[in-house]
């Protein structure tokens, strides 16, 4: 328990002291919060209400932006990394193994994506007075639903990709897309009906849709689809990276 | 208590394949309490996957093994509770800092040794705070001396220990592994550099394709090979005639403008270089640098094995 609690102290330091990641899941939503807070100061938004409703919506958007580049960034670089180097060779010389390094792993990325979110509301209140969700458990419940799910396909690509280069480059074009069409970077009332079938595809709609949907107040019965198919992915996510994962 | 219950490390009849390939084809040996045990060869001799054997990371396809009494398949926990290890291939994360390397690894023994006291035996004092990525080639080998030292281990093992470092920081590292077998810990070392199994192992184990070759002290390795003295010097002046005729009583002579060398047999009653040395003052030749050469572990295993180790 020493060694794990050791562990997590240590990755949570590693990944705060890499700066891209600790930019692009902390400081880099919570300024496009600011971009788009200022942007819809001004003016309204289609299929929005008040500027207050329109910010709200931007916050479960915005979790689902760190919970993709998390997922797909910093996990799939840190685990193809620490195998290709030889960091889970060293540790399987010790009694505790590798598997403490990655439980730390998805203990600090957890921790990381829900510092994010914390972050994103504090501005939200602060800076634009944004109530609160009604059933702030709900919210939550969504939150580790889809970042667990989600976190499960970084675990599986960093197991299938042969190196860490590959891993990031990978990561990468599978992040932007996502970004993008999910509704987690853009508002999903501004797309047109074609690009919104797309999204259709891509896991992080599903984050999304239930986030966003939450947050407004709606039961879980009304986003069954999005919990099933984040189930799917988190079971078959822990099986098929369990059958990736390798040492070396 | 037989002897094969008392050794450190217990090997017998140790195969290995790795798809076709055959990495250690039955290999046998006792590793004593105390002892710095070597094995030498050129890469894809077998060493890695003997060590790897012994510490549980792989699975023998057929032998026995005990390290520590303890068989490394079914109880490799206890045995990674009670030994230390550096591997040829690993690594720490970049930006980890040399005392928080220390400090994470000592938490997975619940009796560690003293991190701090470490960091000042193995010269790393002043890398307290340095990441591990800006650290040289031999102050990394040293931090891994230290992890591998952190379980206050009664066996060390130690995989292509200097590879790829220079002569300074290889001798540093060689005195460090004499005071950790000080202590009264057991070493088995694999490394591909003859001088190191020479000055540093108590036995060496020759291994080439996967087999033990010679196993013995490396003064009776040289010693079984040493049928041959060389005696070597450089002449002052231009060659006496006489001399070459001289000196082919006692050995065959080659010449090479000013630089003459003697074979002769390694065992005669009378050294060759006093033979050699008799003959230059009785005809009175002005000579220099005049110096022998001895059999080395490389000439033991070029002998043994037809090739030489890096070959």
């Amino acid at each position: 328990m020493r060694s794990m609690v050791k562990m997590t102290w240590m990755e949570a330091k590693l990944f705060l002291r890499e700066p891209a990641s600790a930019f692009f899941s902390l400081i880099f939503p919570l300024m496009m919060l600011l971009i788009f807070g200022t942007i819809y100061g001004s003016q309204s938004v289609p299929g929005t209400g008040s500027t207050e409703e329109a910010i709200g919506a931007l916050i479960p958007s915005f979790t689902g932006m760190i919970i993709g580049m998390i997922g797909l960034m910093p996990i799939t670089i840190t685990m193809a990394t620490y195998r290709e180097n030889g960091i889970l060779r060293r540790l399987r010389t010790t009694p505790v193994g590798p598997l403490v390094v990655m439980m730390a792993q998805l203990v600090v990325v957890f921790a990381m994506t829900t510092l994010g979110m914390a972050l994103l509301v504090a501005a939200g209140r602060l800076i634009y007075h944004v109530s609160f969700p009604e059933n702030v458990f709900s919210v939550l419940g969504g939150f580790v639903l889809g970042s667990l799910s989600f976190f499960a396909i970084g675990f599986i690509l960093a197991g299938l990709m042969p190196t860490a280069r590959a891993a990031q480059i990978v990561g990468m074009v599978l992040l932007y897309p996502m970004l993008i069409l999910s509704g987690a970077g853009w508002p999903r009332e501004l797309m047109p009906p074609a690009v919104l079938k797309l999204s259709a595809y891509l896991p992080l709609t599903y984050v999304v849709n239930l986030l966003r949907g939450l947050w407004f107040g709606e039961s879980w019965a009304q986003h069954t689809t999005d919990v099933l198919v984040l189930l799917g992915l988190l079971v078959g996510g822990v099986l098929i990276s369990i059958r990736t994962f390798r040492w070396e | 208590m037989t002897k094969a219950m008392g050794a450190v490390v217990y090997v017998e009849g140790l195969q290995k394949s790795y798809g076709a390939t055959v990495a250690v084809a039955g290999i046998s040996f006792e590793v004593q309490e105390g002892e710095i045990y070597g094995m030498i060869g050129p890469n894809g001799a077998g060493k890695t996957t003997t060590i790897e054997c012994l510490e549980g990371l792989r699975k023998p396809d057929q032998g026995t093994i005990r390290v520590l009494g303890l068989d490394p398949q079914r109880e490799g926990k206890a045995l990674r509770l009670r030994t230390g290890m550096q591997l040829q291939s690993s690594n720490l994360q970049d930006r980890m800092r040399v005392w928080e390397a220390l400090d994470l690894y000592a938490s997975f023994y619940p009796r560690a040794a003293d991190w701090k006291v470490l960091l000042g035996q193995l010269g790393l004092e002043d890398k307290r705070d340095t990441p591990f990525a800006k650290l040289s080639g031999g102050q990394k080998q040293r931090l891994f001396i230290a992890l591998a030292l952190l379980p206050d281990p009664q066996l060390i093992f130690l995989d292509e220990l200097t590879t790829g470092l220079d002569p300074q920081a290889r001798h540093t590292i060689w005195d460090l592994v004499r005071d950790v077998r000080a202590r009264g810990k057991t070493v088995v070392l694999s490394t591909h550099f003859m001088e190191e199994a020479e000055k540093l192992c108590d036995r060496v184990a020759i291994l080439d394709r996967g087999r033990i070759v010679a196993l013995d002290t490396p003064a009776a390795l040289i010693h079984r090979l040493d049928f041959e003295a060389r005696v070597l010097f450089t002449l002052e002046g231009s060659l006496p005639a006489a001399l070459p005729e001289a000196l082919a009583r006692v050995g065959r002579v080659e010449v090479q403008g000013q630089q003459v060398t003697v074979r002769g047999p390694g065992d005669a009653p009378t050294p060759l270089v006093s033979e050699v040395v008799n003959v230059l003052a009785a005809q009175g030749v002005p000579f220099r640098d005049l110096r022998t050469e001895q059999a080395t572990l490389e000439d033991v295993f070029l002998s043994l094995t037809g090739r030489a180790v890096r070959a």
